[in-house]
């Protein structure tokens, strides 16, 4: 029984990596930049619902749609005013730049809210599951994260696919300069990008302080380095590898913890990624671009 | 106007630096301006300079800003008897032993002649270190890690050491049969709990306590818990015992509630301030035993007028951390004088007689009485266990 609850909870935490991997997959693959920030707009996401609901008493509904809305107005401003200016410079610079971001973001919130951890009241009220007589739970945060990420990813796939918006940001993946010939607006593509990423990230946000419940202006950094690995295992600009890197590491990392060591997990579990980036470069999904002279 | 935007987002950036330097610079001029002393006062003219460093901003900014706040009181309240005159400065050194170092630079061109501090262990061994060095006296309120006080004659502490809370802990549990099969969840990325789960096996084996599951999680990996708690309640745990700091601490009581699991849970000085968390449920913490030398709600009438005065000035109660904080700057009073320590000596010269002070005085503070101290810098007093009970500490015998 205990493998099946480390499983569960391997998935639960590994679909949250998953919806995070996704906004930093959808940005990657589009702007060809690592938004470093991304794992703070996570943050500042859990806050804004942590307000609404907390504060202003109004129901977790309207704390992930306040989120959401702020997150994606934070995300644009974010684009424009920090990386926009920088379309033409190296990549090297707009890494900086995030990074830079990326700690104005986390400073900004402790000046807001102050550094004291905040307990993030669940948004799912629902009673957890058990199975097997109480051997086995699985809680409503646990189904909802699953249910999110899947329907994200599903949603994601379809937009880039089928909708006018999506198939201009696949041109722009393809060559940004073709595309901008073909009369696709970059710009606004690349704006649209973010938008999405940062709503995303607000949703991540309200769930990963619903299964973690410690809110403190540092909790979107770490979380968002691991599903950074975690898009670059799924293969980085894909969006179901996105989801896949997210799981298996969800899974790889709760194993490692339960079967072999909580001491050495994370050693064991970036000894994995090693091992499985030597033998497929491009990631578990990534396409392999072959360079043409 | 993308040329306003730019200049908008350049004056938010320097106003926020600005408000951070803002914060940490306060208790300087508070201790220093406020409180004008009396008029036949000061044996001698100036003030000894107190410093001190803590994580006022980042994650544990909660612990810091105790410290702070609590010498800040402190200092106040001495400079008010009029006898002599303390001015004190803290810097924030982020709970990062590299930014101790630069804290620590920082104040000594300011002149300090006493550390009363870090708040952290890893800062305050780096600063142990220069202390030794530069031989400047350094008394901390709440690095408790035993490798601080090893750095120098001169370093001291009035928290429990983290070996001391460890063995504590372990005859605690022991002689009130608390449990019969006990999980640990430590931190291995951080001295203080390492250094407690480390002295807590040595001594559980001593006394015969059976520790069954024995799990860790690091900084990097702490954002997910559930594993460690589960693999607590696979082992059959009646007793969790969490040498960790307060909001990890909630993140385990959390997923223990979430899969039913309810064993005992016992913790050291870190789990204080746990209730103080913003939306925690105290529900969740009810029966949480924890290991700490300061109860802020005691009857004792001195620590009931450290609690109402602190409250009155920062809006919230304080925790154990300020209790340390607050008897430090006592600790260091009571020796001044007793010494006939004057602030136009130098900071070797108060170094010396506060050694030969402190290892042969006895000092009644808020957290314990009878406090005396070793020549290697440890404080020996009782320590004390509470229950939380309806979300308030209930002593415990």
């Amino acid at each position: 029984m205990g493998f099946l609850q480390y499983l569960i909870n391997g998935i639960s935490i590994g679909s949250v990596y998953a919806i995070i991997a996704l906004g930093y997959t959808m940005v990657y693959g589009i702007a060809k930049m690592l938004n470093f920030a991304h794992g703070d707009v996570i943050m500042v996401g859990a806050y804004m619902s942590f307000c609404v609901t907390n504060y202003l008493g109004l129901p977790a509904v309207v704390g992930i749609l306040v989120a959401m809305v702020v997150c994606t107005v934070l995300g644009i401003i974010i684009e424009g005013l920090a990386y926009k200016p920088l379309r033409g410079a190296s990549s090297l610079a707009v890494l900086i730049t995030a990074i830079g971001v990326s700690y104005f973001l986390q400073n900004a919130a402790q000046l807001i809210w102050g550094s004291a951890p905040k307990n993030f009241t669940s948004i799912v009220t629902f009673a957890p599951i058990k199975l097997f007589g109480g051997q086995l739970t699985i809680t409503g945060e646990v189904i909802i994260t699953i249910l999110a990420s899947v329907v994200i990813m599903v949603a994601l796939t379809l937009f880039t696919g089928k909708t006018r918006m999506g198939k201009a940001m696949r041109a722009v993946s393809e060559d940004r300069a073709a595309a901008q010939l073909m009369g696709i607006n970059v710009n606004q593509t690349i704006s649209m990008t973010f938008a999405i990423g940062s709503a995303l990230a607000a949703i991540a946000g309200v769930l990963l302080c619903s299964t973690v419940p410690t809110l403190q202006p540092t909790t979107g950094s770490m979380p968002g380095i691991r599903a950074f690995t975690a898009a670059v295992f799924g293969g980085i600009g894909s969006i179901p590898g996105a989801m896949l890197g997210g799981i298996l590491l969800g899974i790889i990392e709760t194993m490692t913890k339960a079967y072999l060591s909580t001491q050495f997990s994370d050693a064991i579990v970036f000894l994995v990624l090693i091992v499985v980036l030597l033998v497929k470069p491009a990631g578990l999904m990534g396409k392999v671009v072959q360079e043409k002279v | 106007m993308k040329k306003l935007f730019a200049l908008l987002m350049a004056a938010l950036m320097v106003v926020t630096m600005f408000a951070g330097c803002g914060s940490a610079e306060t208790p300087a001029t508070d201790a220093a301006g406020g409180e004008a002393p009396a008029t036949d006062a000061a044996p001698t003219a100036g003030t000894i300079k107190i410093g001190s460093s803590g994580p006022l901003t980042n994650d544990y900014a909660v612990y810091g800003k105790a410290v702070e706040y609590g010498l800040t009181l402190a200092f106040e309240e001495i400079n008010a008897l009029g006898g002599l005159q303390f001015e004190l400065r803290v810097e924030d050194d982020e709970a990062d032993a590299e930014m101790a170092v630069n804290a620590y630079n920082t104040l000594m061109d300011w002149g300090m002649q006493i550390m009363a501090g870090p708040t952290t262990s890893g800062s305050a061994a780096a600063a142990a270190a220069e202390c030794a060095a530069d031989g400047v006296f350094m008394l901390t309120p709440s690095a408790s890690d035993a490798a601080v006080i090893t750095a120098g004659d001169n370093v001291f502490q009035i928290c429990f050491t983290d070996p001391n809370q460890g063995v504590g802990s372990a005859d605690f549990i022991s002689s009130h049969n608390l449990a019969t099969k006990v999980g640990v969840i430590y931190d291995s990325s951080n001295p203080y709990s390492v250094g407690i789960y480390t002295k807590f096996m040595e001594q559980a084996a001593v006394v015969g306590l059976e520790v069954v599951a024995e799990e860790a999680f690091t900084a990097d990996n702490k954002a997910d818990l559930s594993t460690q708690v589960t693999k607590c309640q696979e082992a059959g745990c009646d007793l969790v015992f969490l040498p960790i700091y307060a909001a990890e601490a909630a993140q385990v009581l959390t997923c223990a509630d979430k899969i039913d699991y309810n064993p005992a849970f016992f913790g050291c000085d870190g789990l204080d301030g746990i209730l103080a968390t913003e939306g925690f449920d105290p529900a969740l913490a009810e029966g949480v035993m924890l290991l700490t030398p300061f109860d802020a709600s005691s009857s004792d009438p001195q620590t009931q007028e450290f609690v109402a005065n602190y409250t009155a000035k920062f809006g919230l109660e304080p925790n154990q951390f300020a209790a340390d904080a607050y008897d430090v700057a006592y600790a260091i009073y009571q020796a001044c004088t007793a010494a006939g320590v004057t602030a136009d000596m130098s900071a070797e010269e108060i170094c010396e007689t506060m050694i030969a002070q402190f290892t042969s005085m006895s000092f009644d503070g808020l957290t314990g009485d009878g406090m005396t101290w070793a020549a290697d810098g440890a404080v020996s007093k009782l320590p004390m266990a509470v229950k939380i009970e309806n979300g308030v500490y209930v002593g415990v015998e």
